[in-house]
């Protein structure tokens, strides 16, 4: 019988968990997967971001690379014509299947468009004139300059792929390549065929609820542990980045 | 610089934009997407000629409305209540602990909410001290919306009242001042002073949240949902996953989708113009 107040604190589940090799394999490539997506990701944020947050006098097809952008966020074909583009380059079962698809997150690219956007254009004019690149201006410039913003796309990125279970779902066959969220969604994937209520009430009884929940909690423990730094950052990131001039 | 993103982006999504033509074809895999025979508009006549079509398209709106309703009003009085603590340390730790279950996934927290919900669990303890009967919440076509809609506002909430914290702070010092050289308490502040300031935002995420009202929560409801309560909280979203990819219907699935993401667009669209007119506000 669970209660509302826990009883019979124990740890066990927690030693059981620590020999149970698949959880421990799919927590690995969820970390691989972080490193990889995040990696990827910022790059190609930050690239696209900053040509994007030119004015088009100073940057002539900006209007049109913004059509394109705005376009593949409104629409997409869906998610079995991208499965089959995933599948025709052999991308199945390979952790880039899991980042690839999503390598340029655009409303990222957005709220980091509109934090670009607030830098005043004299910083950009002095290094101008100083000889700087765009590459050099970049870097050295606008990318410290809007560090919060930075830091709250991080954030938002490591959520997002830690949390996801879906593509894992749709692009991965074998159960051992998972990744964690999409390992702990298996655990309660036979509730969702159940029929019969009666099956559903002996269901809660058999399944192993302590090690489950002991295996949530682990899962979650990375979230929490990186949360709290990045905080402060991503109230006044979301807020900046959502202002236009 | 913009090159490699732009590659990306015709690879993953310019490019399955071609596989829409399946909607309009009876597709076999084996066959592929030259070989399928062209069906014109069969699959879309198809769709509405499903006996769960129309219960499906009410679960996703009435879900999605609730859900909006509640999590705008939870939201603001949430951020209204959290405005008058004075403490820093107080206030921040709050908002450290409600911002919270947003970052948490639906994966997880479905393991969660069954066990809390579950025949034995603790919502049927605390509700067996009043004598009540226990109720199988996860089975119930009674209870199992209004459960959609509670977790999802608890989840969802803290990180919803961020937006109006900060128009909180916005508003002008010294109205709260004026008025209460005038007279006014702390009630009549909160009716004269407080809301009206808060309306511009109000009314801007509301607009925004138009296109939500056919975005029940896919990830949600697909995590704690099972075939005992596809009558009440089965959505478009979970029907085409099921279709398309679990029964392999890709035409179906496919038409679907395609019709839901046009509707969609539309009121993205409108939601963009309409929050323009009203507030000079826009989202691109």
């Amino acid at each position: 019988m669970v209660s509302i107040f826990p009883v019979n604190f124990t740890l066990s589940s927690y030693e059981k968990l620590l020999s149970d090799s698949q959880f421990w394999r799919s927590f690995m490539i969820s970390v691989e997967r972080v490193v990889l997506g995040l990696i990827v990701n910022m790059m190609l944020m930050i690239l696209a971001a900053y040509p994007l947050s030119k004015s088009s006098k100073q940057f002539r097809a900006q209007k049109v690379y913004m059509n394109i952008v705005i376009f593949a966020m409104l629409f997409s074909g869906g998610l079995i014509p991208t499965f089959m583009v995933v599948k025709q380059l052999h991308l199945l079962d390979s952790i880039w299947a899991l980042i690839l698809p999503g390598a340029v997150p655009i409303a990222n690219v957005i709220l980091l468009m509109n934090a670009f956007r607030a830098v005043p254009k004299s910083l950009e004019e002095a290094a101008t004139i100083d000889g700087a690149s765009q590459w050099r201006i970049l870097s050295t410039i606008y990318v410290p300059v809007v560090l919060p913003t930075i830091a709250t796309v991080t954030l938002f990125t490591i959520v997002g792929h830690w949390n996801d279970y879906f593509s894992a779902l749709v692009y991965i066959n074998k159960t051992s390549n998972y990744p964690l969220q999409t390992y702990i969604q298996q655990l309660s994937v036979d509730v969702q065929n159940i029929t019969d209520p009666q099956k559903l009430i002996e269901y809660s009884k058999i399944s192993n609820r302590t090690l489950n929940a002991a295996k949530i909690v682990i899962s979650t423990l990375p979230l929490l542990l990186i949360y709290p730094f990045m905080q402060k950052y991503f109230v006044t990131g979301i807020v900046v980045g959502s202002v236009k001039e | 610089m913009l090159a490699p993103s732009i590659v990306f982006l015709i690879i993953f999504s310019f490019i399955p934009m071609f596989g829409i033509v399946m909607a309009f074809q009876n597709y076999i895999p084996a066959k592929g997407m030259s070989g399928s025979a062209w069906v014109g508009l069969d699959n879309f006549k198809f769709m509405f000629q499903i006996p769960d079509s129309k219960q499906i398209l009410i679960n996703t709106i009435v879900i999605a409305l609730w859900k909006i309703l509640i999590g705008t009003l939870v939201s603001i009085v949430f951020a209204l209540l959290l405005n008058e603590i004075r403490v820093r340390f107080v206030k921040k730790f709050m908002q450290t602990v409600v911002y919270l279950p947003n970052f948490l996934s639906w994966a997880v927290l479905a393991t969660v909410v069954m066990n809390i919900f579950s025949y034995e669990g603790p919502v049927n303890a605390f509700l067996g001290w009043f004598g009540i009967d226990p109720v199988l919440f996860m089975a119930s076509n009674h209870w199992f919306r209004p459960m959609l809609v509670l977790t999802d506002v608890w989840k969802g909430f803290g990180y919803g009242s961020i937006i109006y914290l900060a128009s909180l702070t916005a508003i002008d010092p010294g109205l709260y001042e004026a008025s209460s050289i005038d007279g006014a308490n702390r009630f009549k502040q909160l009716w004269y002073v407080t809301l009206p300031g808060l309306m511009p935002t109000i009314l801007l995420v509301t607009t925004l949240n138009l296109p939500n009202v056919l975005n029940a929560g896919f990830d949600q409801i697909f995590n704690l949902y099972n075939p005992l309560v596809y009558a009440t909280s089965d959505i478009i979203d979970t029907y085409v996953y099921r279709v398309g990819l679990v029964q392999r219907q890709y035409s179906l699935g496919t038409a679907i989708g395609l019709l839901r993401s046009v509707v969609g667009i539309v009121l993205i669209l409108s939601a963009n113009k309409l929050a323009q007119k009203l507030t000079d506000y826009r989202i691109f």
